[in-house]
């Protein structure tokens, strides 16, 4: 009989009338204090302390000097674009292809390639396939759709369709993960009531993911907020494309002042913060819950 | 039911261009409807004409093709074969949105984003119904699903049986020529499936509108229908009333689905007419044949509440009672006679190992050509 009472108390995770379940989130925490807040505060203490001048003299450089607050407004006019082109054309493709065919699954597979590659390597490659004298400008000039190659490198197009390539994938991907997830026969039951593809759309499938729609906003555009790789192979990072993230590395590695790369992070960091705050916030005036028909 | 909500239900049609006119239509028919998933025919030539406001049930086990010739009839599926007709209008050609068709799904397809009463109010909003009039609609079908006190509620906010009234009011208040049930009941608990047939059965006779109701519940079939179809296999096994169906089964997979228990393989010594003397172990028994039989061997079906305890005017024998089940209302007794095990329906109490005498009438010893699975009761 003792055997037994002591089995269920093992089993009820109670033994000695200690709960130790509680404790498991400590591992987790470590970690995010390890790899998040530790190095978050340090930067924030770093970036407070600059070689001459009072605590935020870095910040008031930065917002004096047309040279470094100008890269917001230009890494905004590259990854808003990016990001709006990457959900905004991953809806309509994921919609056409929500039910599950044999295509569905080679192009989700095709389409995890560019995300394993990483950024360097596709920026590498479209160097040259879409240079003076990559594949790309070759075939509009033998068709003779230009007479002189279109300028696509070492400018803002290079950056964008860089992003745009690296970035789709995983908006796509995201996107078509919450599609699947609104019951099928919530547009059946639409379409027994008189609405057609359109109107079945926007009043069934739009509604129920838009929740979706934020979330995959926010980290696509996290994701193309901190461009570096890019804009430097393929843009023209002195001018057009000096985005934020090479005014850090430059007063990191050119300047050495940590201080300020560590002030210019801050701010970046604070930039992509109000984007988030901005868009999840609107995320509150949809509906949030399970996007099923009933009891299932 | 509140008779101003029965009238501002099935008013305010003539601002419905499309479909239909006065009560609907006379008939719809469905002439051959075919339906193959690639080497899988799951609906085999379906014929079946369907009167203004008739109630038709289609009953079958899962995966009988039930719920693809409904499907079939939404829109939702395309025919492989066959033609579905409204009056003289050729209709399987349309689309779902086109057919005006009311719908209940299984699950209830409640658009979890929008309140009870958007609900019921989208199949108005598509057809571009005024503010006004469709408030007044959507009011009247509140009511006679009574549900007008959570007309502002999400269908999460709601229990089971007041999501599945939304379905259905859902589905009546564009006033549609035909409603169409795809097994409503079946994820409700046994006492709301009572309460919501009971729900259902009033609505239809305030709407009046012909409706096909699909469910593999010979209960929910034989208490709502006026016309039955039993699918099997995707045939149509028997198409007839309940009282028929319940009292005359066709063959044995209707007998089955009608609550024929007691299914046993049987010889047969002669036939005259429709009388037929039957061999069983050792016991003769006359039985009345359903379709034509020779002498050999055959398989019977008798219903356990035509069993009776007790010796009648003919067709007696004895067997030793093995389980005994307490039902409430009677009991239900398995008894070990020389042709097989019987059940049996009785509200006196036997006890295990009792020898009771057991007779049937020969009316209801229902006879059918042998089938291969008769062996022993089922």
């Amino acid at each position: 009989m003792a055997a037994r009472a002591t089995e269920s108390d093992t089993i009820a995770g109670r033994t000695a009338g200690f709960d130790a379940a509680p404790l498991l989130w400590i591992p987790a925490a470590l970690v995010v204090v390890a790899l998040f807040l530790y190095p978050f505060g340090y930067g924030l203490v770093l970036s407070l302390t600059p070689a001459k001048g009072d605590v935020l003299a870095n910040y008031q450089r930065f917002f004096t000097d047309q040279r470094l607050w100008q890269t917001i407004s230009t890494t905004l006019w590259i990854a808003l674009p990016a990001t709006l082109i990457n959900v905004g054309v991953s809806i309509p493709i994921a919609f056409v292809m929500r039910h599950p065919a044999w295509y569905q699954r080679a192009l989700t597979t095709l389409l995890v390639v560019p995300v394993t590659l990483g950024t360097v390597l596709v920026a590498e490659g479209l160097l040259t396939y879409l240079g003076p004298q990559g594949w790309f400008n070759r075939l509009l000039l033998d068709l003779h759709l230009v007479a002189a190659p279109v300028r696509l490198t070492h400018n803002y197009w290079g950056v964008l369709l860089s992003l745009v390539i690296t970035g789709f994938p995983f908006a796509f991907l995201l996107i078509l993960s919450y599609l699947t997830g609104i019951d099928p026969s919530l547009a059946r039951a639409a379409a027994t009531l008189g609405a057609r593809p359109g109107a079945q759309f926007r009043h069934i499938y739009l509604p129920l993911l838009a929740p979706g729609l934020a979330i995959t906003f926010c980290l696509a555009f996290v994701q193309a907020f901190s461009v570096f790789p890019s804009a430097v192979l393929l843009g023209a990072p002195a001018g057009p494309t000096r985005v934020i993230s090479i005014a850090a590395y430059q007063a990191a590695f050119e300047d050495y002042d940590y201080s300020m790369a560590s002030a210019i992070a801050m701010i970046m960091g604070g930039v992509q913060l109000i984007i988030v705050a901005a868009v999840l916030s609107a995320r509150g005036f949809f509906y949030r819950g399970p996007a099923g028909g009933g009891k299932g | 039911m509140n008779e101003a909500a029965r009238k501002s239900v099935s008013g305010g049609r003539a601002a419905e261009a499309g479909t239909a006119r006065d009560g609907g239509f006379e008939e719809l028919k469905l002439d051959r409807v075919t339906r193959r998933f690639h080497e899988t025919i799951a609906l085999d030539a379906l014929t079946l004409t369907i009167r203004r406001g008739e109630f038709v049930a289609l009953l079958g086990p899962s995966g009988c093709g039930k719920s693809t010739a409904l499907n079939c009839v939404a829109g939702l599926l395309p025919l492989s074969d066959g033609s579905i007709w409204l009056d003289e209008r050729r209709i399987d050609v349309l689309k779902p949105e086109e057919r005006g068709f009311g719908m209940v799904f299984q699950n209830y397809a409640l658009f979890p984003h929008m309140s009870v009463r958007a609900n019921i109010g989208f199949g108005l909003k598509m057809r571009g119904i005024a503010r006004a009039e469709m408030r007044t609609r959507v009011d009247a079908a509140l009511d006679l699903v009574q549900l007008r006190a959570h007309a502002e509620k999400l269908p999460g906010q709601l229990s089971g049986g007041q999501q599945q009234r939304v379905a259905l009011a859902r589905a009546i208040v564009i006033d549609p020529p035909l409603i169409l049930m795809d097994e409503p009941l079946s994820n409700l608990d046994a006492k709301l499936r009572l309460e919501m047939r009971h729900e259902i059965r009033r609505i239809h006779r305030a709407v009046h509108r012909a409706t096909i109701y699909v469910t593999h519940d010979q209960d929910e079939a034989l208490s709502l229908a006026d016309r039955i179809v039993v699918l099997q296999d995707g045939r149509a096994q028997q198409i007839g009333t309940p009282e028929d169906l319940y009292a005359r089964p066709a063959n044995l997979a209707v007998a089955r689905f009608m609550g024929y228990r007691n299914i046993l393989d049987i010889g047969v010594e002669r036939v005259e007419g429709k009388r037929a003397s039957l061999l069983g172990g050792n016991l003769r028994l006359e039985g009345t044949a359903q379709t034509a039989i020779s002498a050999g061997r055959a398989t019977i079906a008798m219903r356990p509440e035509e069993v009776a305890l007790g010796a009648g005017s003919r067709n007696t024998f004895s067997g030793t009672v093995d389980q005994v089940e307490y039902c409430g209302r009677d009991y239900l007794v398995d008894v070990v006679t020389p042709m097989g095990t019987l059940y049996l329906r009785t509200d006196r109490r036997v006890s295990p190992d009792e020898v009771v005498q057991l007779s049937i009438p020969p009316e209801r010893v229902l006879v059918f050509p042998p089938d291969g699975e008769g062996e022993g009761a089922r």
